[in-house]
């Protein structure tokens, strides 16, 4: 198989496996689905936002918990924020930590918050680096000459 | 009787050099509110896909102030052409609801349908919503058909003659049922 063959199995393979394994769910493919040649950059924009806003709710969730009384509305609103944006770009397990998280907020329970928060992060670091993994199979397939494949 | 917005917007977009695909149907503009970057983003690529026009603001004062109201005063109709407001419904400020409720109040706006955006299936938001004179509340994440339909109704509502249709903002014992085909709930 040649070099363009083997990166576009590579990118399937992945693709899937993501899927599979609850990373990303068909919302992705939607995102997918809406870049074409007049918007050729349109997921990696979204997911680019995405990391931002992200970055910046987990810093935002982690000074509310260093606070010495807990805002659970506050912490409510970030975790609700966190959900829609995981949930718009399809990243499955993040948004199902903030469904936890956010019943953990509503019984303003201390220890299940930071438990949420500690793997929201996790979860959150590992969905990244997938995406980026994602994003550089793309970038090393068109470099070869070839077309990233239609899922 | 007012005429209906449809009808003065076909009158004013042949002054929108560029603004056409087909020379018969002008875009169609949209306002979507949103205080999450990523989902306007995801909006504004729905919609433009879609062939409309968007206007993509983060709050509900921004949107306010877009159409014209500023702390009540009325501004003359000059300048905006929206056919349709796409609102999420939980923003920091003004929620969707109370946008809706501002808009249903202006006597000038008030014949710009609103749609409201959810993540949460909350019957009894979707209610006060629909009372309140929203034309739909649609769950996030939106997809495609979601704005096609969007589209293919408010074309079909720009088109309808203002007199016996358009009661079904107010008459909702009528129209609305739980199994309404506009309405996206998914099944209980």
């Amino acid at each position: 198989m040649d070099l363009v063959g083997q990166l576009q199995r590579q990118f399937v393979d992945y693709t899937t496996s993501l899927t599979r394994e609850g990373f990303l769910d068909d919302q992705f493919k939607q995102l997918q689905k809406l870049q074409d040649e007049s918007n050729p950059e349109f997921v990696v924009e979204v997911v680019s936002l995405f990391f931002e806003d992200s970055e910046k709710l987990l810093n935002d969730l982690a000074s509310a918990f260093q606070q010495k009384i807990v805002d659970y509305k506050k912490v409510d609103a970030h975790v609700h924020q966190f959900k829609g944006s995981s949930s718009s770009i399809g990243a499955q397990r993040v948004k199902n930590v903030c469904v936890a998280f956010k019943t953990y907020c509503e019984a303003r329970n201390f220890e299940g918050c930071s438990i949420c928060l500690q793997s929201l992060e996790q979860e959150y670091h590992l969905v990244k680096s997938k995406l980026e993994t994602l994003f550089k199979l793309e970038q090393q397939i068109m470099a070869a000459g070839g077309s990233v494949p239609e899922l | 009787m007012a005429r209906k917005g449809g009808e003065s917007i076909r009158q004013r977009s042949p002054q929108k050099v560029g603004d056409f695909d087909q020379p018969s149907s002008p875009k169609l503009h949209v306002l979507a509110v949103d205080d999450s970057h990523v989902d306007r983003k995801v909006i504004e690529r729905l919609l433009r896909i879609s062939s409309c026009r968007v206007t993509a603001v983060e709050s509900g004062s921004r949107a306010l102030q877009y159409l014209g109201l500023n702390g009540g005063e009325k501004k003359s109709s000059v300048g905006f052409d929206v056919n349709l407001i796409l609102t999420d419904y939980s923003m920091p400020g003004m929620t969707g609801y109370e946008l809706l409720k501002k808009i249903k109040e202006s006597s000038h706006l008030r014949e710009i349908p609103v749609v409201i955006m959810s993540s949460e299936n909350i019957l009894a938001r979707i209610d006060r919503c629909l009372e309140e004179g929203a034309e739909e509340f649609l769950m996030k994440p939106l997809k495609l058909s979601d704005v096609n339909r969007l589209k293919d109704y408010i074309t079909r509502e720009q088109g309808a003659e203002k007199g016996g249709r358009g009661k079904r903002k107010r008459n909702l014992q009528d129209d609305y049922t739980p199994s309404s085909p506009l309405l996206s709930l998914p099944p209980p």
